[in-house]
């Protein structure tokens, strides 16, 4: 139904921090001394504002808003329109954005307190804060792609924001790259929409689906699984993730973990008219997040590297997000409340990452680390919160969403729903596992640090937002499953919850993941803990150990799947183009010039020539219609 | 004892505006101390002009009247077209009125009866006086072609061409620099004027001869009962070269780039924006309402012009290297588009061709305006450096001046999202929805051609190397900035969210007669 009230100035959600960055881009070092602020405050204003809707939107008795913004060209059949779609989903991501995003805004303020070009990082977040909203408020695919494509764009600013550093530079290209092959998959997926259906709005395509055959939807399907699986860092794209990693560490938290990442989810959750119809590309999603979430936990094991090993971590989880939503009605709630609850944690757990390279003159490795716990106090104490809620200690916020999503899968009661349960609860051990290690690493043991460094804890405008979002790893799974269930609130978007088949227990699944979680700590105890951490890493390792530590050999994979025939290819292709394609083009170039030349000769400056040309043109008419009327 | 004619004097408001001020005019040049003339006549031509646009605005959705004894026709479209011409008028104006940018004041000459290159002439260069007449004159040429669209009389239409004609030609002459240069375009344009306009006054004759009478009603009447005869249409065949003359359109066009490069850069963009707009109203209405009934008559030839216009437009413009030059075979091609439309206004006058002609002449007069205005600012010790060369690397001097010329040219190739595609689609839809795709056809491949010498010119500026002791960047005083500001606005909102003024055009787009 067509917005009212505060709804229908939902679209300022966006403008406001897009009008931010302009003011801040725009402005240029007039805006150097309040810009932060400036930026800041707007993504706290888009913050109000979406709590408002949200809370004017759970009072409507048919819970979704839309909100036409304006007409592009409206003639004929020809209708381009552009709206909103405010709906428990977009409501939901809007808060996300908007809630994690402000805290964000207000730690980078300290964080990025020293850098000449604090302002240029602010107008960024703000541009990349505005394309999210647009992704998730738009009413239709094509407003989507666009957010899509303004978030890559912000993201690839942002991993490069110290575009001096060869390894940012390199890394920005990596992930737009990357990025670009899922976008391409996403934009066939809109062609084939609207060649199809004539029509790219959620309504318009969901209501006549069912209208194609079930290959054309199958391939919609997998289409869009590849423009998930570019953003969301999916196999087989998820290499970009982990360097994107030289971005600033708030960029990392907010764009690379919490909001940007989880687009792929966003976009299948969508899409959900679309997979219920499509077995096999539902199947495709259910493999590659289990697929993915196995690389990201295994690699995640080896690199020595804080920020990498959040990052791989943050692959994983999205894996375990990719699963739930494989798996149907039931599996779109248990995997987004997983993403909301990560967004916290994983938000709070690279914001004390950052912390804690402020804290060691930005050093990210954790063999120079250690002993941390003592001289900072705040961070070890949030980050210890979120490291719990991500690992699924009982009670935490990853406890209650992971434990939902492996309770989906097994309660498919088949042989592959035990498989897959198996994988999450493998993948849940070796999560205790690598996330332990890193704490043991950081914070335990004895000081490695580097000659000249004086570790000390944050300001307190970067330690405010640490414990805002402790508090929220800790309390958001229990408030997303328990207290307020997120099934019910989304009741409008995927329909009525089914009633869970139950095939195990749901207290023994609690039960044997807390007990797998627990051999995970004890093993990273046991090969970390115990042992002296050596300041450089061993050399002589096992075969195990060497891949994982190379990720699988994702580089190489894509390095000689797909970079190398690219080469080829792209050589092949420059050969016909400067043979074949430049000539055609040259020469019609050069043809068209040298008529324009001689053309112009008539063009000589005398009167007498034009008059002329004047007079021949009136009898070529004269003729001409005599001609035509046969007079 | 001669009966008054009955006239509606609220219908005919805007024109009385215009010539009231004009006339006006003449009397402030008559009397008034010599520096109190430049702003009196400024003042008095923005009021006619002004005053003008408003009153169409309050004439708008008043019933179609046909009054002067028939000899007008105040209709949607004439309201349109004259609100536009009125519009781009006080434009125009405003450019004529820059003070800030020549180091002698103005574009204009002083007095412009002194020879050029004579001692008194070198005198005068440095004195700030300007031959304040520039503006009773553009008023009169305004009012001409505001009469021109109402006029549903061919006299009154050849009477309303030379009104509009003979001050232009005068303008073109009067450019304060190279003056040389701007007198030979004067003296051009009025020999192959009165040409066109003896072509004009010939087609008039016949028709006369064929029906006994020059009213556009009576016309249709006579190509409707014998679907004319030679005398017709050989009438109908002057008459066309006429009106395509003043349109400058191919083979018809050759006087365009002379005259838009002599003539001082503000007449230029008043010629290029509302001379445009005055010729396509008058074909559009003697082709509809008066020879409606013969359509697939003209119907050929206009696709034939369109086609030579487009092509010659845009491959001319390729190998200009003045930009004045390149903006006129721009202004040839975008008279091939234009006529485009005019073929989508299909049998009987039905279709939107008529609607999207004159959105397409609102765009095109906006866009074409901004380029000149921007063309008035980079200068160099001999008036304005319209040499494509001396724009290299302009960016990195003022970037805010090559980013407005950028919009521009990018309007001008029809680039989404600005006027100029916006325009271009709507007169495209029109005709193919009357079956014209292999005209379209042209006129995207002549689109992509004209494209290359448009974003020439933004390469340059943005992507070569300034050159040494290049032209400055003026800083434009009130009146140039106000245009600018509106011509780059209008653009940009027309290209974003033309829903409004569409809509409009298609009311507007009924022809009484």
């Amino acid at each position: 139904m067509p917005a009212e009230g505060l709804l229908a100035a939902s679209w300022l959600l966006i403008a406001l921090p897009l009008a931010g960055a302009a003011v801040l881009l725009l402005g240029g070092r007039r805006t150097d001394r309040w810009g932060h602020l400036l930026g800041t405050a707007t993504v706290v204003a888009a913050f109000v504002l979406a709590v408002a809707c949200t809370v004017q939107l759970a009072g409507l008795a048919e819970r979704s808003a839309d909100v036409e913004l304006f007409t592009f060209i409206a003639t004929g059949d020809l209708d381009v329109t552009a709206g909103l779609l405010f709906d428990p989903l977009s409501a939901l991501f809007a808060l996300l954005i908007t809630g994690v995003g402000s805290l964000i805004h207000v730690y980078s303020i300290g964080y990025m307190a020293h850098d000449p070009a604090r302002r240029r990082f602010f107008a960024y977040l703000n541009l990349f804060v505005a394309a999210m909203l647009l992704l998730v408020l738009g009413n239709s695919f094509v407003a989507l792609y666009v957010g899509w494509e303004g978030v890559g764009l912000a993201s690839y600013l942002l991993i490069a924001f110290w575009y001096t550093r060869p390894a940012a530079a390199t890394a920005a290209k990596k992930a737009f790259i990357m990025n670009r092959v899922g976008d391409v998959g996403l934009a066939l997926a809109i062609f084939i929409m609207f060649a199809q259906l004539g029509t790219t709005s959620y309504a318009g395509v969901f209501g006549s689906i069912g209208t194609l055959a079930g290959g054309t939807i199958t391939a919609i399907g997998l289409l869009l699984l590849l423009g998930a699986c570019g953003k969301s860092g999916q196999f087989p794209l998820q290499a970009w993730l982990p360097d994107a990693m030289e971005g600033p560490t708030p960029v990392s938290a907010l764009i690379h973990a919490a909001t940007m990442v989880t687009a792929g989810v966003y976009l299948i959750a969508r899409s959900a008219p679309i997979y219920d119809l499509t077995e096999t590309a539902r199947t495709v999603v259910l493999a590659i997040g289990a697929l993915t979430l196995l690389i990201g936990a295994i690699a995640g094991c080896a690199y020595d590297d804080i920020k990498k090993v959040l990052a791989y971590s943050t692959v994983s989880q999205i894996g375990y997000m990719f699963l739930a939503v494989g798996l149907g009605p039931a599996g779109y709630v248990a995997g987004l409340a997983h993403l909301l609850a990560h967004g916290f944690f994983k938000a709070g757990l690279f914001l004390g990452a950052g912390s804690v390279m402020h804290a060691m003159n930005d050093s990210v490795d954790m063999r120079r680390f250690g002993a941390l716990w003592k001289k900072l106090p705040v961070t070890f104490g949030t980050f210890g919160l979120g490291y719990l809620a991500l690992i699924g200690f009982p009670f935490l916020s990853g406890y209650f969403t992971k434990d939902a999503i492996i309770e989906v899968a097994l309660d498919r009661d088949d042989v592959w729903g035990w498989v897959l349960g198996g994988i999450a609860v493998i993948g849940a051990g070796l999560t205790a596992f690598y996330m332990t290690r890193l704490m043991l690493m950081t914070f335990f043991g004895r000081a490695r640090w580097e000659d000249g460094v004086h570790p000390h804890e944050a300001p307190s405008v970067m330690t405010a937002p640490m414990i805002v979002l402790a508090l929220g790893s800790v309390f958001a799974g229990a408030l997303l499953v328990a207290v307020f269930p997120l099934s019910g609130w989304l009741e409008p978007v995927f329909g009525e919850p089914e009633e869970a088949a139950h095939v195990v227990a749901p207290a023994v699944i609690g039960l044997v993941v807390t007990v797998v979680m627990a051999f995970g700590v004890l093993a990273a105890w046991l090969f970390v803990g115990r042992r002296e951490v050596p300041v450089t890493a061993p050399v002589r390792v096992s075969p195990v150990t060497r891949a994982a530590r190379h990720a699988l050999y994702a580089d190489a994979v894509n390095e000689s799947l797909f970079m190398r025939p690219g080469q080829w290819l792209t050589r092949a292709l420059v050969w016909v183009d400067n043979r074949g394609v430049d000539g055609a083009v040259n020469g019609l170039a050069a043809g068209l010039g040298g008529s324009s030349a001689r053309l112009g000769r008539a063009q000589n400056g005398f009167v007498r020539t034009y008059a002329l040309g004047m007079l021949g043109g009136a009898v070529v008419v004269a003729g001409a219609l005599l001609a035509v009327t046969g007079g | 004892m001669i009966e008054t004619p009955d006239l509606s004097w609220a219908a005919l408001a805007p024109m009385l505006f215009v010539f009231v001020a004009a006339s006006v005019g003449v009397l402030v040049e008559a009397f008034a101390p010599r520096d109190a003339r430049h702003p009196a006549q400024v003042g008095l031509a923005l009021a006619g002009t002004v005053g003008a646009f408003v009153a169409t605005l309050f004439l708008a959705g008043t019933p179609d009247e046909v009054t002067a004894v028939g000899a007008l026709a105040v209709d949607g479209p004439a309201l349109f077209l004259q609100a536009m011409i009125a519009g781009f008028g006080a434009l125009s104006v405003l450019l004529f009125a820059e003070r800030s940018l020549d180091p002698a004041r103005s574009a204009f000459v002083v007095s412009a009866a002194v020879p050029a290159g004579s001692p008194r002439d070198r005198e005068l260069t440095t004195v700030p006086r300007v031959q304040t007449e520039v503006y009773p004159l553009a008023l009169f040429a305004i009012g001409g072609m505001m009469l021109f669209v109402a006029a549903n009389d061919l006299l009154v239409m050849f009477v309303a061409l030379e009104v509009l004609s003979l001050p232009l030609y005068l303008l073109s002459g009067m450019a304060r620099r190279r003056r040389l240069l701007s007198q030979e375009a004067a003296v051009k344009y009025f020999l192959l004027g009165a040409f066109a306009s003896a072509f004009f006054l010939y087609g008039l004759a016949l028709v006369y001869g064929a029906t006994g009478s020059v009213r556009l009603s009576v016309v249709r009447e006579a190509v409707t009962a014998d679907g004319g005869g030679v005398l017709l249409v050989l009438g109908l065949g002057l008459l066309i070269v006429g009106l395509l003359f003043k349109a400058s359109v191919a083979p018809f066009h050759s006087w365009t780039p002379d005259v838009y490069q002599g003539a001082p850069t503000p007449v230029t963009a008043f010629m290029a924006a509302c001379t445009k707009v005055a010729a396509f109203g008058a074909i559009l209405r003697l082709l509809y309402v008066a020879f409606g009934a013969a359509e697939w008559t003209w119907r050929p030839l206009i696709y034939a012009a369109a086609i030579a216009s487009m092509v010659v437009g845009a491959v001319l413009g390729l190998t200009q290297t003045d930009l004045k030059r390149m903006l006129a075979y721009s202004s040839v091609a975008h008279a091939g588009f234009l006529l485009t439309g005019v073929i989508g206004l299909g049998a009987g006058g039905e279709g939107s061709g008529l609607s999207a002609t004159m959105f397409y002449l609102l765009t095109y007069g906006l866009t074409t305006l901004g380029a000149f205005a921007v063309l008035t600012l980079v200068r160099d010790g001999d008036g304005e450096a319209s040499h494509l060369s001396q724009w290299a690397g302009l960016a990195a001097r003022s970037p805010l001046t090559a980013a407005v010329m950028t919009l521009f040219m990018l309007a001008l190739a029809g680039i989404p999202l600005t006027a100029g595609f916006t325009g271009k689609f709507a007169v495209f839809r029109a005709a193919i929805e009357e079956g014209a795709w292999p005209l379209v056809l042209v006129a995207l491949l002549a689109s992509a051609v004209a494209a290359f010498f448009y974003l020439r010119v933004i390469v340059l500026m943005y992507f070569s190397e300034p050159v040494a002791g290049g032209p400055t960047v003026g800083v434009p005083g009130l009146p140039t900035t106000l245009v600018l500001a509106v011509t780059a606005t209008a653009t940009l909102a027309l290209g974003i969210l033309p829903g409004a003024v569409l809509d409009l055009a298609e009311q507007a787009a009924i022809f009484v007669g």
